[in-house]
């Protein structure tokens, strides 16, 4: 449990360290919140006012400060631009909670691609002793692998949208309007995260099972009397597995921080947009708990990662 | 432990960071894939595992006419291209591929190809200075927190954590706005932004062979702390090291393109894979060729030299 | 051209919809006159205003005939039906809801739909009145007196009181708690209420072109800051929803003073994200209606629907810093001017559709437009801007970073090709693209750049552009320094006399244009595409999207 105790204490650290980077990082970029907001029709007055608003004319370390603490009690802030209404500012919590769905799903989808795909291939591939096959497979995955996330969403819209019609890009439909358009909708976007990762995923799971195959339980296995079947099947694959289940594992992680260029190429409005956005409109309360977010699920997920390998693995220390 | 530094040869969003996984899981991982070649050799027979001592192979050739093509056609456009990249012709624009364009026109009636080239210039040029930098940097950094450990080792690793949380589209973002957009300054940023990466691997390796017999010889043999680190170390690592550097280049390709697809890359009027995609994406459905062109260009370098580097690795063994 | 017989057939039909009413201008006065009949295609067209849809504008403006831009493609004689909803796209998220707060153009179009002032602004460029029936401006131009409309009510069921109109007013002029909302209305000393129907408002210099400014919308009194759940306004239709990133969800207006308006039951707004996102949402019929696209875009939607370019309100220009060296050489700032290559510009980043203008002022406002584009010309004169680069010793040119907003892909392809024509001159230029945010401080606020590529939005106020000019001026984010410009304009300003005013101006824009204060190119069509199921678009010389008057066609 100590190791748990220093890895949480790690977390800690690390988030705070991002937190306080991705402040740094505002006070140092030019482009100003207030002159956003307020465009080219700007007054002196007008401006003053809304910096007193939003609490600009303290310190930023006292800012800073102010920001911490409402975290540290659950309060996530309020956007600077986005309004809920005529008077009050959208709170942050509510703001990415509605967008967090959005990317989720694209998250669930893609992996149930992912899995649902590159499993049955990789051992399709480990099993076939065709030279063809192999080679076929091997260089279709390298060439799947070498394609850029925001060309291949740009060749999925072309191809399926344009040629094909199977889909009409933009069509965003909203989760709450109509659920299974919605998901209707992601499967495109989706697709366009799944491809590179199921070559790499099919390609590792089939490197992993021929390791396997060449060990020597699996010679002791087949002089037992085993049936190939049962060897492939009742050993090699589930030894075969444990790495690639974590390595999915990894993959989560990679779609959950990696959505974001697909977001964009697609108009999904999930958490990666609302990033991009925020960025560039500098609002910073948005930004903060956005980096904070995608920093805790990669580290927690790669944290959940090392500890499968302990189990599966207690050689590693 | 030196798998699990392996996991962490930095993240880019551009990329969808599939280094991790392909240096730790065999894209690459010269152990493991060695295990696994031996398998195919003895088990499988396929492809041309059976052929371990030939000094070329598949990958190899097509890896390097591959590559070869598109370095040539890369430094040629440094210096001279078929027509003027930037010259714009009102009654040329969007021809499609031709004998006389042969990528075809673009919105302004410039040349496809030509910017093609230069831009595939421009890209393998940076992505060489980033991969030099981030891997100099690497090295450095990496020799001597691995090797000397302490609070400098702990200041770094938490440094390099929280680097690696946060998302580096920002962190490229805050570097550009810092430095301003421009060739040099897209090195230095993507050239930061890739150090943590080269940081986790050598520091691994040098923890993993500074309590190695041989060093724990020379150290009582009186050998100094430089010597040891740069003369009995580094040369051990090297091929892990090799490795990452490949896939490194691969990342930086496909993070330079994906900085100029988001704008913050190379300007305009400079042609830029990226950028040319970007601005192709408006004109999908009236003229392909031109997204075409500047995106599988891309996945033809990344293809090819991914290629090349796994014939390397096999050669090599 | 390709688009030739396109344009040949929307020629035609809207011929067709100039004859049906060619009524002549109607004066400030009459509330009533936009044409509201629900089966009309025809509007009003007047003398002082053109608005005219060209497909394929040779972007002279003078051409006698001049329409109001209806896209109802003659489709009115299949009949309408009342009701129904209708998908509009926009570009950019809302900056507030708050009528008097938002800033942003592509919020102000939205809200026009929501609020109404005093006046509001027809789609030919007038002002009509709209919660006032009438006012009277005093001999002085101090004091302005205007009457409320009967049955004006509010999307709460509250009919509209004096108590709200000095309430509204006095919130915009900064009179409830010192801080003006709109700044021009700053100059208003006092607000009364002379009986239940009556405001009088007095102001502290006299301007004629504050009238424009009583556009503020008129809101319930005392809603500022305490009710304000939904915004609660007077216009055709009311608020039901707005999500971050998505858009914004309008209703009918049951009670709209304007009878027989609206027709539509639902507008949605729906942010689009990028101009191609909106392109395939036009091609995939989840949006109807798209005002912002490129001219390729265009091309591209001209058979499935109905596009129409009209003139923008937005001046295009290559700003140039005119404090920094070597701008702050007029010589140098005439040869680039001759460098300039407008028409190729237009033709390249508009397919020709806009209107090339030489200084700031929107060819729209025909009273005051002077035409100056034979200073320098429409085409490049690379003779002439190296003998003047010579002149002022730069004979080896010199180099020139443009600074120009990257979220706007129009400045930014401008921008390459301006690139390139400077490069002929020897003038060696590059882009340095720069977020929005960035942009506005820097180089609009804090004028750190060397020339920049950005529009410039108007409003309907003549003198809204020339004012920036003078040299001091908080929006003089050129540094354009001229003693006889900061003269004239003050002059313009106290003259109560409209032709003596338009001279004033004409000659302002002379000198705008003889000292190149700055490279002004054009003024970009917009292109609208609007599905072929909806009919009576009306398109406004300022940003506005009126849906008070669309419905759908079956």
């Amino acid at each position: 449990m100590k190791y748990l105790g220093k890895k949480i204490m790690t977390l800690i650290m690390t988030l705070f360290l991002v937190s306080a980077a991705a402040f740094l990082a505002f006070q140092i970029i030019p482009g100003d919140v207030v002159a956003s907001i307020l465009g080219t029709e700007a007054t002196p007055e007008r401006e003053a006012q809304l910096r007193e608003e939003l609490g600009f004319n303290d310190p930023p370390l006292v800012r800073y400060g102010r920001w911490v603490t409402g975290v540290l009690q659950g309060d996530l802030g309020v956007s600077y631009r986005y309004s809920k209404n005529m008077n009050e500012m959208m709170p942050v919590a509510e703001l990415i909670g509605d967008k967090l769905p959005v990317t989720l799903w694209l998250a669930v989808l893609s992996f149930v691609f992912i899995a649902a795909v590159s499993i049955p291939l990789g051992v399709a591939w480990a099993k076939s002793g065709s030279r063809f096959l192999d080679a076929a497979l091997g260089v279709i995955t390298q060439t799947a692998m070498a394609v850029p996330s925001f060309f291949l969403g740009i060749l999925v819209t072309y191809v399926f949208g344009i040629l094909f019609h199977l889909f009409s890009p933009g069509a965003y439909v909203g989760y709450e309007d109509n659920f299974w358009g919605f998901l209707g909708y992601l499967v495109f976007p989706a697709l366009s995260i799944a491809l590179p990762k199921i070559a790499m995923t099919a390609r590792f799971l089939r490197n992993s099972m021929l390791t396997e195959l060449g060990l020597d339980y699996v010679r002791t296995a087949y002089s037992k009397g085993c049936t190939k079947k049962r060897v492939m099947y009742g050993h090699v694959l589930r030894n075969a597995m444990m790495p690639v289940i974590t390595f999915l594992g990894m993959i989560v992680a990679e779609i959950v921080a990696g959505s974001i260029v697909i977001e964009q190429v697609f108009g999904l409005p999930g958490i990666g947009r609302l990033l991009i956005s925020s960025i560039s409109t500098r609002d910073f309360p948005v930004v903060e708990i956005l980096i904070l977010y995608i920093t805790f699920v990669v580290i927690f997920v790669y944290f959940l990662v090392d500890l499968l390998y302990k189990v599966i693995d207690p050689r590693i220390s | 432990m030196g798998a699990g530094n392996g996991l962490q040869l930095g993240r880019n969003p551009f990329a969808a960071g599939d280094r991790r996984i392909c240096r730790r899981y065999g894209f690459g991982n010269s152990s493991y894939e060695r295990g696994r070649e031996m398998t195919r050799g003895k088990k499988t027979g396929s492809g041309n595992a059976g052929n371990l001592k030939k000094r070329w192979n598949k990958y190899l050739v097509a890896g390097m006419i591959m590559t070869g093509i598109a370095v040539m056609l890369g430094v040629t456009g440094f210096f001279w291209t078929p027509y003027s990249t930037t010259a714009m012709s009102a009654s040329e624009r969007f021809a499609g591929p031709s004998l006389r364009h042969i990528f075809g026109t673009d919105n302004f009636g410039r040349d496809i190809f030509s910017r093609v080239m230069q831009g595939l210039g421009t890209t393998i040029g940076v992505s060489s200075l980033v991969v030099l930098f981030s891997g100099a940097m690497g090295i450095l950094l990496g020799a001597f927190t691995g090797y000397f450990g302490g609070v400098a080792d702990e200041i770094v690793m938490r440094i390099t954590d929280a680097l690696n949380g946060f998302p580096s589209i920002l962190l490229t973002l805050v570097i550009i706005s810092l430095l301003g957009t421009g060739r040099q300054n897209v090195i230095i940023s993507l050239g930061l932004v890739f150090v943590p990466g080269y940081v986790r691997i050598v520091r691994g390796e040098f923890i993993r062979l500074r309590d190695a017999d041989y060093i724990k010889r020379a150290r009582m043999m009186g050998a100094g702390k430089f010597r040891i680190l740069f003369i009995h170390i580094l040369p051990n690592i090297f091929s892990v090291f090799w490795v990452s550097v490949m896939i490194g280049f691969n990342n930086a390709i496909l993070a330079e393109s994906g900085m100029s697809y988001l704008g913050i890359g190379v300007q305009p009027p400079d042609a830029s894979l990226g950028n040319m995609l970007s601005d192709a994406q408006g004109y999908l459905q009236s003229a392909p060729w031109y997204a075409m062109a500047p995106g599988l260009t891309i996945v033809w370098v990344v293809l090819g030299f991914s290629l090349f580097s796994e014939g390397i690795r096999r050669r090599a063994e | 051209m390709k688009k030739k017989l396109c344009s040949l057939l929307l020629t035609a039909l809207l011929g067709m919809a100039v004859l049906g009413g060619c009524a002549d201008g109607t004066g400030e006065s009459s509330g009533d006159n936009s044409s509201m009949e629900s089966t009309s295609g025809s509007e009003d067209s007047t003398s002082g205003e053109e608005s005219t849809p060209q497909e394929e504008s040779t972007s002279e403006d003078g051409s006698g005939e001049s329409s109001s831009g209806t896209a109802d493609a003659g489709q009115e004689a299949s009949g309408n039906t009342n009701g129904g909803s209708v998908v509009v796209g926009i570009q950019q998220d809302i900056d507030s809801l708050d009528p008097h707060k938002a800033t942003a153009a592509g919020t102000k179009e939205i809200l026009f739909n929501i609020f109404e002032g005093l006046v509001k602004p027809d789609e030919n460029g007038n002002l009509v009145n709209a919660v006032a029936s009438d006012y009277t401006v005093s001999e002085d131009g101090l004091v302005y007196t205007f009457t409320l409309r009967e049955g004006v009510k509010f999307h709460n069921g509250n009919a509209v009181t004096a108590e709200d109109v000095k309430y509204s007013l006095e919130r915009v002029s900064g009179l409830l708690d010192g801080t003006p909302l709109i700044s021009t209305l700053s100059t208003i000393q006092a607000v009364e209420i002379l009986d239940e129907k009556t405001v009088q408002v007095t102001v502290g210099s006299a301007n004629t072109e504050l009238i424009y400014s009583f556009v503020a919308a008129i809101i319930p009194s005392g809603s500022g800051e305490e009710e304000g759940a939904d915004p609660i306004g007077t216009g055709p239709f009311s608020y039901v929803s707005y999500k971050p990133q998505e858009g914004i969800v309008l209703a009918k207006f049951a009670d709209y003073w304007q009878q027989g308006l609206p027709s539509l039951d639902q507008v949605e707004f729906k942010i689009t994200g990028s101009a191609d996102t909106a392109l395939m949402e036009l091609q995939g019929g989840t949006i109807d209606l798209y005002a912002y696209l490129t001219d390729s875009q265009a091309q591209t939607l001209k058979d499935s629907h109905q596009v129409i370019a009209s003139p923008s309100n937005v001046v295009q220009a290559l700003f140039l810093n005119n404090a920094v060296a070597p701008l702050d050489d007029v010589r140098v700032r005439q040869a680039i001017l001759y460098a300039l290559d407008k028409e190729a510009v237009n033709d390249f980043v508009g397919g020709g559709s806009g209107t090339l203008i030489s200084s700031a002022m929107l060819p729209t406002l025909k009273d005051y437009y002077v035409d100056l584009n034979d200073t320098y010309g429409t085409t490049a004169n690379v003779e002439k801007a190296k003998e003047l680069l010579t002149e002022a010793g730069l004979a080896d040119g010199f180099d020139l970073e443009i600074a120009i907003p990257s979220n706007y892909e129009f400045h930014m392809q401008t921008g390459e090709v301006v690139v390139e024509q400077l490069k002929a001159a020897g003038i060696n230029a590059t882009i340095k693209a720069v977020e929005w945010s960035t942009w506005l401080e820097e180089v609009y606020n804090g004028r750190q750049y060397a020339a920049t590529i950005s529009g410039i939005t108007c409003d309907m106020t003549p003198g809204y552009l020339l004012n920036r000019f003078q040299t001091d001026s908080s929006k003089n984010f050129i540094n354009f320094a001229n003693t006889e410009y900061d003269e004239t304009y003050a002059k313009a300003q106290a003259s109560l006399d409209l032709t003596e005013k338009a001279a004033y101006y004409a000659r302002l824009q002379e000198i705008l244009c003889e000292e190149a204060g700055s490279a002004f190119l054009q003024v970009p069509a917009n292109m609208t595409a609007i599905s072929k199921r909806l009919t009576g678009y009306k398109f406004y010389p300022v940003y506005v999207q009126d849906m008070s008057t669309v419905q759908i066609v079956e």
